[in-house]
């Protein structure tokens, strides 16, 4: 795949390691230059992310600045990920998977039920997940903050006449995205508990987060 | 049978300028591109209840699209619809690309401010968006993906963009019918990925009037079922509420 670029970093080098498990939500700061690889441990699995500036967290992770700047859909090595004020929040430096969405949002359960069935609104979801994750980090941060994110290893493929979907997964297990940060960012992560749909191949698992100092 | 029914509002709306108000549900605005090639960002809130915002995402998904057209409907990130798109003679809308801000309108166009032009100083989508929340108690975290009216962005397989100049024609319209009691933002500026390397922002009529109740057939609410859930949960919504 052409946008297959791995990375030269050692895993032992890291000075930050940890395993967030399907359902679960990550909360962390990464400090302009330290490098942030994701992991997807055992495959087709979407790990739904947000960025904040650590510094102004009303500046944001923006899909649309960062669509318009690089004026294409998926994300992939070399991708800027943009902010609401249009800066540069991080990079992808690494990337083993070849593509990344940031249409597709966050699951939610009100909007599993417009998507699946009114009876699948108990079914946890990202979006509770990530309202956690603001309230844990701080009072300031409420639903206003929970916006449109990447779900990394997720494949939506659009088609040149307009359609849409969800489909397998083209990542793998041992496959990782690695972006260094260009600000200092807080990063949000919903390891995704859908069931649903073949975002997590109907089986969500483990991903990994690893963090290296510049 | 076909009596006109009463128009409520109407309003021109020059290029690059801005706009917001509250539509309530059951009210039709039509937005009509006067000379052609005109771009209207836009933004939808619940009027009653503002962290409730336009979700591109959702839209998107949940009716396996990736632009906007008629039947299709604007969803709510709570599950619920702003409004169903009735009519539209362009048949292409875009979504995914988001507005103009400061530094790209000056690196496209150049520098002209207020001291030197006046009222014909150049404008961007992101500071229109901010002045017209501000108005409402809200601010930059109220910034959410955008539609982008008139403007026709096509991917190829890569998923590389391309804009389309030409995709509306003067005269061309589209028309949104209310579901909820809805804040509509919007601006006139143009299109983030416009080719076109003048400032040139075109005039659009804004008109409302009262919409017809909305049908079990309805086209909007049957061109999927994830929009007759939708609908199931906004009319669950207002009458709880009203």
């Amino acid at each position: 795949m052409s946008n297959f670029t791995e990375s030269s970093l050692i895993e032992s080098d890291a000075v930050y390691s940890k395993v967030v498990r399907a359902g679960d939500f990550w909360i962390h700061q990464i400090n302009a230059g330290q490098t942030l690889r994701i992991v997807d441990l055992e495959g087709n699995q979407a790990a739904d992310t947000l960025f904040y500036n650590a510094d102004d967290p009303d500046d944001r992770y923006s899909a649309c600045d960062t669509i318009a700047a690089q004026q294409a859909l998926y994300l992939t090595s070399g991708t800027r990920l943009m902010s609401t004020r249009g800066t540069e929040l991080l990079k992808i430096v690494a990337d083993t998977c070849g593509r990344h969405d940031t249409l597709g949002g966050a699951c939610s359960r009100e909007s599993n039920t417009m998507r699946y069935a009114m009876d699948k609104e108990p079914m946890h979801a990202c979006r509770d997940s990530f309202l956690r994750g603001v309230q844990s980090w701080s009072p300031h941060l409420d639903k206003r903050d929970v916006t449109c994110n990447i779900n990394f290893f997720m494949n939506v493929p659009v088609s040149p006449d307009g359609q849409l979907d969800f489909a397998d997964g083209v990542s793998a297990p041992g496959r990782y995205v690695e972006m260094q940060a260009t600000s200092n960012v807080i990063c949000l992560i919903s390891n995704c508990p859908q069931l649903n749909n073949p975002c997590n191949a109907y089986n969500p698992t483990p991903v990994q987060v690893l963090i290296w100092d510049s | 049978m076909s009596e006109t029914p009463p128009l409520l509002y109407n309003r021109r709306i020059g290029g690059g300028q801005m706009w917001s108000k509250v539509i309530g549900r059951g009210k039709c605005l039509k937005i009509t591109d006067l000379e052609g090639g005109a771009n209207v960002g836009m933004m939808l809130y619940n009027a009653n209840e503002k962290t409730e915002r336009y979700n591109m995402p959702d839209t998107l998904k949940g009716q396996k699209i990736f632009y906007l057209r008629a039947p299709y409907c604007l969803h709510s990130d709570m599950g619920r619809l702003f409004a169903s798109i009735v009519d539209d003679t362009v048949g292409w809308h875009d979504t995914v690309c988001g507005s103009t801000n400061a530094t790209m309108v000056e690196s496209k166009y150049g520098t002209n401010d207020y001291q030197d032009a006046r009222n014909d100083w150049y404008r961007n989508g992101r500071d229109c968006f901010l002045i017209e929340l501000g108005k409402w108690g809200m601010g930059e975290r109220d910034l959410i993906p955008n539609i982008n009216w008139f403007s026709k962005v096509s991917p190829d397989e890569s998923g590389k963009l391309t804009y389309q100049s030409g995709n509306s024609p003067a005269g061309a319209s589209v028309t949104l019918r209310f579901e909820l009691d809805t804040l509509v933002v919007l601006n006139t500026c143009q299109h983030p990925l416009d080719s076109n390397p003048t400032y040139d922002p075109k005039p659009v009529q804004l008109d409302v009037l009262p919409a017809p109740s909305v049908s079990e057939e309805d086209p909007s609410r049957s061109i999927r079922p994830e929009n007759g859930r939708a609908f199931q949960n906004t009319e669950e919504y207002n009458r709880l509420r009203f």
